[in-house]
């Protein structure tokens, strides 16, 4: 059963790309105010959705391993802070993209921008640990990751107070959402289960090769104990 | 908790002020790397011969956030150069006591560091504090509890790991976002005058640290184990 998931989920993403990229351009009308640019929000959106999910299953993972002791729970975590930073890298430069066309500018310091790029920059700094840190640093990463997941409302309110004197929040999504057609809606809707996936599937490949490697080492430790292997 | 669990913090906050009291040598460097950055920064922000007044809050934290990184790795460092954290770890004490020890002298370095960088913000900027002198104390009081409490916890986690000098930045700044926020804007509503957009951010910098306290508190003895 486990050996199909990837598979099945990578399956699932390609048609999935494949028919909402089909449904964007050719069965959704054109938006009334933002016109043909209003089309990127199909993917720039979901991918805020799996960084999100990403960063609370990377927290959450951490806290069990913090509480279990199980290096399974820190697979999972290992593998959810490194999607983190991939599908939020996709969703600042498809957001930057539409801020061009649509502000005019590449960057705001607006409350989601800023938000969401200050929790970006923790999984950086998490997947910087993962990878540079080296042998016992998987209770410093646990860390991490629970402080940047309490850190997220910290940082969005922060940013919110700060603004309440500047104007109010020009992001699109309060007009865009409001006036989503059927279609549109259908369309959406799909483009997030297709990057839930796709999501899935990279989740799952990465838990796996996290998990190999894992267990190489403890194999190459004990042998290493034994004897049998020169160091 | 209790008298015997203030007086365990009394002894680990007391034994590292005293062997930094002996050497100075974290004061010392801590707060001539301050100074250097409000130099360097208000280089960046003269116009006419005369530095920017909306400069100062962000300067000042920066500087403080900065000379308050190396003071923490270095004081971790002298833990690590003889192995005194594991002793520190196996003492009769809970970890909760080592841990707010250690959170009450690094405050005490940070706060020192912070009375020497003010100072010269308001000198080199030209800027006249007046009476809010009591309340900017609170405000980098409060911004010296949150820097301690989070970089304690980071700075422990790290002693065992490479490349810690390069990461404890990487990891550190991201979470203090919000208390470098809070902070700025304090200071500069005070700079202004502007007494109650200051109470109202040094009531979030204090919901701040109380968050990260909790945190550090539930964690410390999970993150730490040797």
């Amino acid at each position: 059963m486990r050996r199909y998931l990837v598979p099945v989920f990578a399956l699932a993403a390609a048609v999935g790309l494949a028919v909402t990229l089909y449904m964007v351009f050719y069965v959704t009308p054109l938006e009334r105010t933002l016109y043909f640019n209003q089309k990127i929000f199909y993917w720039h959106v979901p991918n805020w959705f799996m960084l999100f999910s990403m960063v609370f299953l990377c927290g959450g993972a951490s806290v069990g391993f913090l509480v279990k002791r199980d290096p399974k729970w820190d697979d999972v975590a290992w593998a959810a802070g490194e999607l983190a930073v991939l599908f939020g890298a996709i969703g600042l430069v498809t957001g930057s993209i539409w801020g061009k066309a649509a502000w005019g500018h590449w960057w705001k310091w607006e409350l989601r921008l800023t938000t969401s790029l200050i929790l970006w920059l923790t999984m950086l700094g998490y997947a910087m640990v993962r990878r540079f840190a080296g042998a016992g640093s998987e209770r410093l990463a646990a860390g991490l990751a629970v402080f940047g997941v309490v850190n997220v409302p910290l940082v969005y309110f922060a940013v919110k107070l700060a603004d309440k004197i500047g104007q109010p929040s020009s992001h699109p999504k309060a007009q865009v959402v409001s006036q989503l057609t059927s279609s549109m809606k259908l369309t959406f809707q799909l483009s997030v289960l297709t990057f839930a996936a796709l999501c899935a599937a990279l989740l799952f490949a990465r838990i796996d090769g996290i998990r190999t490697s894992r267990k190489l080492r403890e194999v190459r430790e004990r042998a290493l104990d034994a004897g049998i292997l020169e160091p | 908790m209790g008298v015997q669990f203030l007086r365990l913090v009394a002894a680990v906050a007391g034994k590292d002020l005293r062997v930094e009291l002996r050497s100075r040598e974290i004061v010392y460097t801590m707060g001539l790397f301050a100074a250097v950055i409000v130099v360097v920064f208000s280089f960046a922000f003269v116009r006419d011969q005369r530095a920017l007044v909306e400069a100062v809050p962000g300067v000042a934290w920066a500087a403080v956030v900065f000379a308050g990184t190396i003071g923490l790795g270095r004081a971790f460092d002298r833990e690590r150069e003889s192995d005194t954290m594991r002793a520190l770890l196996l003492a009769p004490a809970p970890r909760l006591a080592v841990f707010a020890g250690k959170t009450v002298a690094i405050t005490a370095l940070v706060f020192a560091v912070e009375a020497v960088v003010l100072p010269l913000c308001l000198l080199f900027f030209n800027v006249d504090l007046g009476a809010s002198t009591a309340t900017l104390a609170l405000v980098l009081a409060l911004g010296a509890i949150g820097f301690a409490v989070v970089g304690t916890v980071f700075a422990a986690m790290l002693l065992r790991t490479q490349a810690r000098d390069v990461l404890l930045p990487v990891v550190l700044y991201p979470i203090l976002v919000p208390m470098i926020m809070a902070g700025t804007k304090a200071t500069a509503a005070l700079l202004l005058n502007q007494t109650g957009d200051a109470w109202f951010w040094i009531k979030f910098l204090a919901a701040f640290d109380l968050a990260f306290i909790i945190t550090a508190m539930w964690s410390f003895e999970a993150l730490v184990i040797e």
